[in-house]
């Protein structure tokens, strides 16, 4: 079963893509107000994206112009 | 549709499509007298047609309005509508494959319609264009809804939608002319394998560049399982598809892999097909969908949360619950059945968050059509799951495997969550899409409603009937100790139940065609006004089923 000395590995590389991006979850404070994120897809009356980039902007979240 | 795209879009657009062209002008020739030829024409035109169109809308005027303040819809509904089409052609495949199996005769002695040719259009006409059209079309819907931002380019969608069903269509049409690796659910050959390798990455690195642009800092838990099913599935299809392609210029390749490691692999990949593909992503439509259109946030949000954690580490340890009782050795099956009972837990913990959300809210379920089918799926789903993690103990597929309890299984989940989640989304998402106030016609979705619950009962119950008949029958013994039954006495015996199935198929097709007129009919019915969303109703009338403060 020399197969499983590749499944395996890959699998496991697999597992700790996923443990890395669920700490990654934790720190980054994903889980800070669960019921407030739960509620919160159910607003949205006016369909819309919240904030508008200007033209031209690279359109990341940490440049966002207020 | 073309005008929401800029010239200088337009053309990045027109030089994809006319590289597409030149790659199967390039099999065309190379694969002379192979399928990959004939391939190599399909993709020419394909690319070709984009081609046309694009370069024939390329003058028109350019957008005016700041499209950073609209979400980018267009890829959502064309996804949609593809969806629906092959959710017909599918399933109208697997009618016809039950009636082949009821009814030889329905072959009518050509070889492209012979049982093997027509089975794996069947599977990857639902599995891949219905399912994977609909995945991608809500995937785009709630990576910006729940973002609160819109996607990054207009560009990099439509190559994702349109490159995955160039996929599709290649695949199926290769199976027709007998193209195939043997290896179910993946059974599309070496060209096609790489190209939905990159339409996959390109797709990963949309998702993961939208939720960089997010205005909202919560990643909502839909995507989470999105994104599991998107980078998995990648994976998978990478490790269990690597072959050697026997020459450049035909179809042909042979695997990696040899005998028991070659079938380790595949199931590694097929088991964990079902959890990704067939899971994973309606997962993300379900904890999207339900919750909007019951208008109540989910009973748990910390306990989807952990599921999905649960889900992602256990599946992917189950698959060789497929190879018991073969060369595989025992503690390897031994592992993939422990893995297999364990996932119960997380499974059934989504149904019961699903149902508990809509504990208190079941006077909507009566009266609105479209949640039932959300709620009748998480009933499938927590049925299936249960089934699954049964059948996964070895001396229970001593009897369950080779058998039709197998396709039973299959289809409570693909027809019972996968499908019916599917319909329910897809109703849910048509209104808000087309900025219309309600479906087209309720009653209509109250039909496809009753006829896809009936198909699917019907399917199922056949199923295992006719399953656990053959089980028993191939283990009876007479009293000297010859098998007391022929291979041809079981095949009698499955055959009422066979019938039975395609009458059950035939219910659940029709009801997936009113679904996709009842769709173009709400698009095609022009509002008198333009209402930002839609009520669930029951009603002719169109008021809300409910005074919206209930
Ligand atoms: C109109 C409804 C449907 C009918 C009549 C139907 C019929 C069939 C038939 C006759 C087979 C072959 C069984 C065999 O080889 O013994 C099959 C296999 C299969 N179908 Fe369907 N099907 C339907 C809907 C679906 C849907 C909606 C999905 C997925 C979303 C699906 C997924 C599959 C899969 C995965 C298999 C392979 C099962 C296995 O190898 O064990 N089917 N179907
Ligand atoms: C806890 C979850 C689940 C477990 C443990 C499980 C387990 C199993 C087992 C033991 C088999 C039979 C293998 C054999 O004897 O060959 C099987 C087959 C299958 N299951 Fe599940 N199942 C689960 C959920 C699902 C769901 C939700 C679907 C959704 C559509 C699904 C789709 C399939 C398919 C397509 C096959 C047939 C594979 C083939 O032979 O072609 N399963 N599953």
């Amino acid at each position: 079963m020399t197969i499983l000395t590749l499944l395996i590995p890959v699998t496991l590389v697999m597992g700790a893509v996923g443990l890395g991006a669920f700490f990654w979850s934790l720190h980054s404070g994903q889980y800070e107000d669960l019921s407030g994120d739960a509620e919160r897809i159910l607003f949205d009356e006016d369909d819309k994206p919240l904030a508008a980039y200007p033209p031209g902007h690279s359109g990341t979240t940490k440049e966002k112009t207020p | 549709m073309m005008s929401n795209l800029t010239r200088a879009e337009r053309a990045n657009a027109m030089v994809i499509a006319g590289t597409g062209a030149f790659i199967g002008l390039v099999m065309a020739a190379a694969g002379r007298g192979d399928p990959m030829g004939a391939h190599g024409w399909i993709v020419l035109a394909f690319c070709g047609a984009l081609f046309f169109v694009v370069g024939s809308a390329y003058e028109d005027p350019e957008p005016t309005q700041d499209r950073t303040a609209s979400y980018y819809d267009d890829p959502t509904k064309v996804g949609i509508l593809i969806a629906l089409f092959w959710a017909v052609v599918g399933m109208g495949m697997g009618v016809w494959v039950a009636s082949q199996l009821a009814w030889p005769d329905l072959r009518f002695d050509a070889a492209w319609s012979s049982f093997g040719r027509i089975r794996p259009v069947h599977t990857s006409g639902v599995i891949f264009g219905f399912g994977g059209n609909a995945l991608i079309a809500t995937s785009f819907h709630i990576m910006q809804r729940t973002c609160r931002a819109r996607m990054p380019d207009q560009v990099t969608p439509w190559f994702v939608l349109l490159g995955f069903n160039l996929f599709c269509i290649v695949a199926s049409s290769g199976y027709l002319m007998g193209v195939t690796q043997s290896k179910e659910y993946a059974e599309p050959e070496w060209y096609a394998d790489l190209w939905l390798v990159v339409v996959w990455v390109v797709y990963f690195v949309l998702y993961i560049r939208t939720l960089a642009r997010r205005n909202e800092p919560h990643i909502y838990v839909a995507n989470w399982y999105y994104l599991a099913f998107i980078l998995v599935v990648a994976v998978l299809h990478i490790v269990n598809n690597l072959a050697v392609p026997a020459s450049l210029t035909g179809a042909k390749s042979y695997s990696a892999f040899a005998g028991v490691q070659d079938a380790m692999t595949q199931w590694w990949y097929g088991h964990n097909a079902v959890a990704f593909f067939l899971t994973s992503g309606f997962l993300g439509m379900l904890y999207y969908f339900l919750p909007k259109r019951a208008e109540r946030p989910i009973y748990s949000y910390r306990l989807s949360i952990l599921s999905f954690w649960g889900i992602t580490f256990f599946y992917i340890w189950a698959g060789s619950h497929h190879l018991h009782y073969t060369a595989l050795p025992h503690w390897v099956q031994t592992l993939g059945m422990t893995f297999s009972v364990m996932l119960l837990v997380p499974s059934w913990a989504s149904a019961g968050n699903a149902l508990m959300t809509l504990n208190g809210a079941w006077h909507k379920v009566r009266d609105d059509a479209t949640l039932r089918f959300m709620m009748v799926a998480a009933v499938f789903y927590g049925l299936s799951t249960f089934e699954g993690s049964f059948m996964a103990i070895r001396p229970v597929n001593g009897l369950s495997h080779y058998t039709d309890w197998t396709v039973g299984h299959v289809h409570a989940g693909a027809m019972g969550w996968v499908a019916l989640i599917s319909f329910g989304s897809i109703y849910a998402l048509a209104p808000v899409l087309w900025r219309r106030e309600t479906i087209y016609s309720w009653k209509a979705v109250e039909w496809h409603f009753w006829l896809a619950l009936a198909g699917t009962v019907i399917y199922v119950f056949a199923m295992w009937n006719s399953g656990i008949t053959q089980g028993l029958m191939w283990r009876t013994y007479t009293e000297s100790g010859t098998l007391a039954y022929s291979f041809t006495d079981t095949l009698v015996a499955m055959h009422p139940y066979y019938v039975a199935r395609t009458f059950g198929g035939l219910l659940f097709l029709i009801g997936a065609c009113i679904g996709a007129w009842n769709v173009v009919m709400t698009i095609r019915r022009m509002p008198s006004e333009t209402p930002e969303r839609d009520y669930p109703t029951s009603s002719e009338s169109r008021e809300p089923a409910l005074p919206a403060a209930e």
